[in-house]
């Protein structure tokens, strides 16, 4: 069994919120007396939970809330959890940016974060001069620094620009740089925020392998903090998802993911139009939309292994008009995935309600989000009735276990069809 | 995620709890990032005049021009006594590079905390690097401006001045450490208390003009000593090491063993609050900078 490397115990946090200014030279006062009376702190005992959305009445909320959880040597964990859940706050006392204000973290070797890469970086001095400043502020001795410095401005591809101020640089000269030597830190233990992971395409390809390698050739440990839960599938064995300052599942990642998209992302399993907003027309409206599964059992997420089933209902009022249902499935850049419509069915031809199921094959999307638009159309001449865009909203996750190739990256391509394979022997 | 075996509980690199040590300096720590604290120094002196014509001359600018106005002002207008040293202009320039080192490792020492926020925010490296590294690139300066005294005082030696040479120089560096440890002192106090209300920070700016007249810099300590203000100077810590810097150069000024001591005594309990001080407020300042 691996070594635990970090361990966190009942850790809080508790932060005042407003202002700070002359009012907070009376509370900083009354703390001090009844300090000096041997109590406890007035303020520690009117925090409040957590949730932004909700107004509260204490001026002081605990950011992290009883904390405690352990990582082993080589783990890549990752903390999953909407905005203000505090997993920034966890991730600065981890990397003692900020102290906690009950429990403690122990931890074994060096930490380095890269919250943000370029930290330090001063504008009026040269490349090579800043690589050196940066990687000593992220806790590089010189020595290290010049063995490295090849591999560096190699990884950052800028040598020509080396003697320049980094002020003439590009942005994305400049990120490059600073990504390069942050990812030659060599720490027993990496922490990663998302923050990373907002340059474009290539660069996030670029971070998500080096944590990869990181924690599977180097057997580093590795935390990281997303909101995307494809790229947390993908990298982590293990995740923790926080809610309002406290862990609300810890444990195998696609587990945790699972309760997170259930409870916490803007998924839309199942949606019914109250009267007066149907989307509609004389001919056809929508009343109600939901993600199913082979059984008709209505599901918030849908596995790539799996046929899942979009079913809507929808009233048609106007005799003989036989409208055609069809589909538009769209992935988060916005790209249509495919439409589909029945085909022109004379049953339809009589006013009533009417359920239709589409089923969208096991192996066919890939991994990630998609919309789901509902519409009904007749065709001669063209009208649509209703399009209901964006009616569902919906994950697609893969269990990482039951993939047959050895590849444990995130599969590349819109769909991810299962295809057949051939290979003969020639000579 | 199980249970840690209880043999290995005992040994952690890191232990991240709320409370701090109070007197907890981490000279080791502070050792192992040695690298870091000259890259600050280097990065002080040389970003300061990057695209500049002139660069590190601007040192030697600064003082000369000051040094000419005051003599103006205090010498000739307002015809203050200069202690007996000749000429004149030795006397300005030698208080003026003193205390433009003490003044400068205050106000920049004092401004760690708010003006480093953004990478404080980010990477944890011991916070009292940086001050340490405003110390040390004042040094530099300090020893541009003092060279720069060295030459007048050869110059007016060619014109017939004399040069007060004795063992008292070998004291100079002792009345650095002592201006440094002071203005480290009382900046990382200011820095800290900064943190919360910024009230410290526009206090300072005219504290440190209003010092400079509290202190035997434009006026010889002797110039006070029959007046009903000579408290001020006994009280100010400065201005025993300002006259015995006088003294070591020129052979003249007023002070005593006691004085000296009185000031190093000060400067160890600054020295002393100032790491209590810091070290709670690098902890948590984050939050409320």
């Amino acid at each position: 069994m691996s070594k635990t490397v970090i361990s966190v115990e009942q850790l809080s946090k508790e932060y005042r919120l407003g202002q700070i200014g002359t009012g907070s030279i009376a509370h900083d006062i009354n703390r001090w007396w009844y300090r000096m009376r041997g109590k406890e702190d007035p303020y520690l005992k009117i925090g409040e939970e957590n949730d932004r959305t909700k107004k509260g009445n204490s001026e002081y909320v605990w950011a992290l809330n009883d904390i405690s959880f352990q990582v082993k040597e080589g783990e890549l964990l990752g903390i999953i959890g909407k905005n203000g859940a505090g997993k920034s706050t966890l991730l600065k006392i981890l990397s003692k940016t900020t102290s906690p204000t009950k429990g403690c973290v122990k931890i074994r070797g060096r930490v380095a974060s890269l919250l943000e890469v370029g930290t330090g970086f001063h504008p009026e001095l040269s490349g090579r001069e800043n690589i050196f400043l940066n990687g000593a502020i992220l806790g590089m001795t010189k020595g290290e620094i010049r063995r490295k410095f090849d591999e560096i401005v190699d990884f950052a591809g800028v040598e020509r620009y080396i003697d320049t101020p980094v002020k003439r640089y590009s942005s994305g000269m400049y990120v490059r740089l600073a990504f390069a030597v942050a990812a030659h830190l060599e720490p027993e233990i990496l922490i990663v925020d998302e923050v990373l992971a907002v340059g474009d395409a290539e660069f996030q390809k670029k971070c998500l392998g080096k944590m990869q390698d990181v924690s599977s050739k180097e057997g580093r440990t590795v935390i990281f903090v997303s909101h995307n839960l494809t790229a947390v599938n993908t990298l982590c064995e293990t995740a923790i998802y926080m809610k309002n300052g406290r862990i609300a599942k810890q444990g195998n990642a696609l587990d945790v993911i699972e309760l997170y998209s259930k409870t916490e992302s803007e998924v839309v399993n199942h949606k019914k139009w109250p009267v007066d907003e149907r989307p509609g027309d004389e001919v056809a409206e929508i009343l109600e939309a939901r993600l199913v599964d082979k059984d008709r059992n209505s599901i918030t997420m849908a596995h790539t292994d799996q046929q899942i089933g979009v079913e809507f209902t929808y009233r048609v009022k106007k005799q003989g008009s036989q409208p055609v249902p069809n589909i538009h499935v769209f992935n988060m850049q916005g790209d249509n995935v495919f439409a589909s419509a029945e085909k022109s069915n004379p049953v339809l031809g009589v006013p009533g309600t009417y359920t239709t199921v589409m089923w969208i094959p096991d192996h066919l999307l890939n991994d990630g989000r998609y919309l789901a638009g509902l519409a009904t159309s007749t065709f001669v001449p063209e009208k649509v009735h209703f399009y209901a865009k964006e009616a569902l909203i919906f994950d697609v996750v893969e269990d990482m276990e039951k993939r047959d190739v050895d590849y444990r990256g995130k599969m590349p391509g819109v769909i991810r069809p299962k295809l057949n394979w051939e290979t003969i022997k020639l000579d | 995620m199980s249970e840690t075996l209880p043999h290995k509980q005992e040994k952690w690199d890191i232990v991240i709890e709320p409370k701090t040590h109070l007197l907890q300096l981490n000279l080791k720590e502070i050792w192992r990032y040695r690298d870091l604290l000259q890259l600050f120094v280097r990065r002080d002196f040389v970003a300061q005049y990057k695209q500049t014509i002139l660069g590190p001359i601007w040192h030697i600018i600064q003082p000369v021009f000051t040094t000419l106005i005051y003599l103006l002002i205090f010498g000739q207008i307002a015809n203050i006594p200069t202690d007996g040293i000749e000429p004149p202009i030795l006397f300005y320039m030698s208080g003026i590079t003193i205390w433009n080192y003490f003044a400068a490792c205050l106000t920049n020492t004092s401004a760690t905390f708010t003006a480093n926020a953004s990478i404080f925010g980010k990477v944890y490296f011991p916070r009292m690097v940086l001050p340490l590294s405003v110390v040390i690139s004042n040094i530099v300066r300090f020893g541009i401006q003092f060279l720069l005294l060295l030459v007048f005082m050869i110059f007016y030696y060619f014109k017939g001045y004399s040069i007060h040479l004795s063992f008292a120089w070998l004291f100079i560096p002792v009345l650095i450490i002592m201006m440094a440890g002071i203005g480290l002192g009382l900046g990382i106090i200011i820095s800290s208390l900064t943190t919360k209300y910024r009230d410290f920070a526009v206090l300072l700016t005219f504290a440190i003009q209003l010092g400079m007249y509290a202190t035997p810099i434009v006026y010889p300590s002797s110039f006070l000593q029959k007046t009903p203000y000579k408290w001020i100077i006994e009280i100010n810590p400065l201005s025993s090491i300002v006259e015995c810097f006088r003294y070591s150069l020129f052979g003249k000024g007023t002070f005593t063993a006691g004085d000296l001591a009185y000031s190093g005594i000060f400067m160890l309990v600054v020295l002393f609050i100032g790491t209590i001080i810091f070290n709670k407020v690098e902890k948590s300042f984050m939050d409320t900078v």
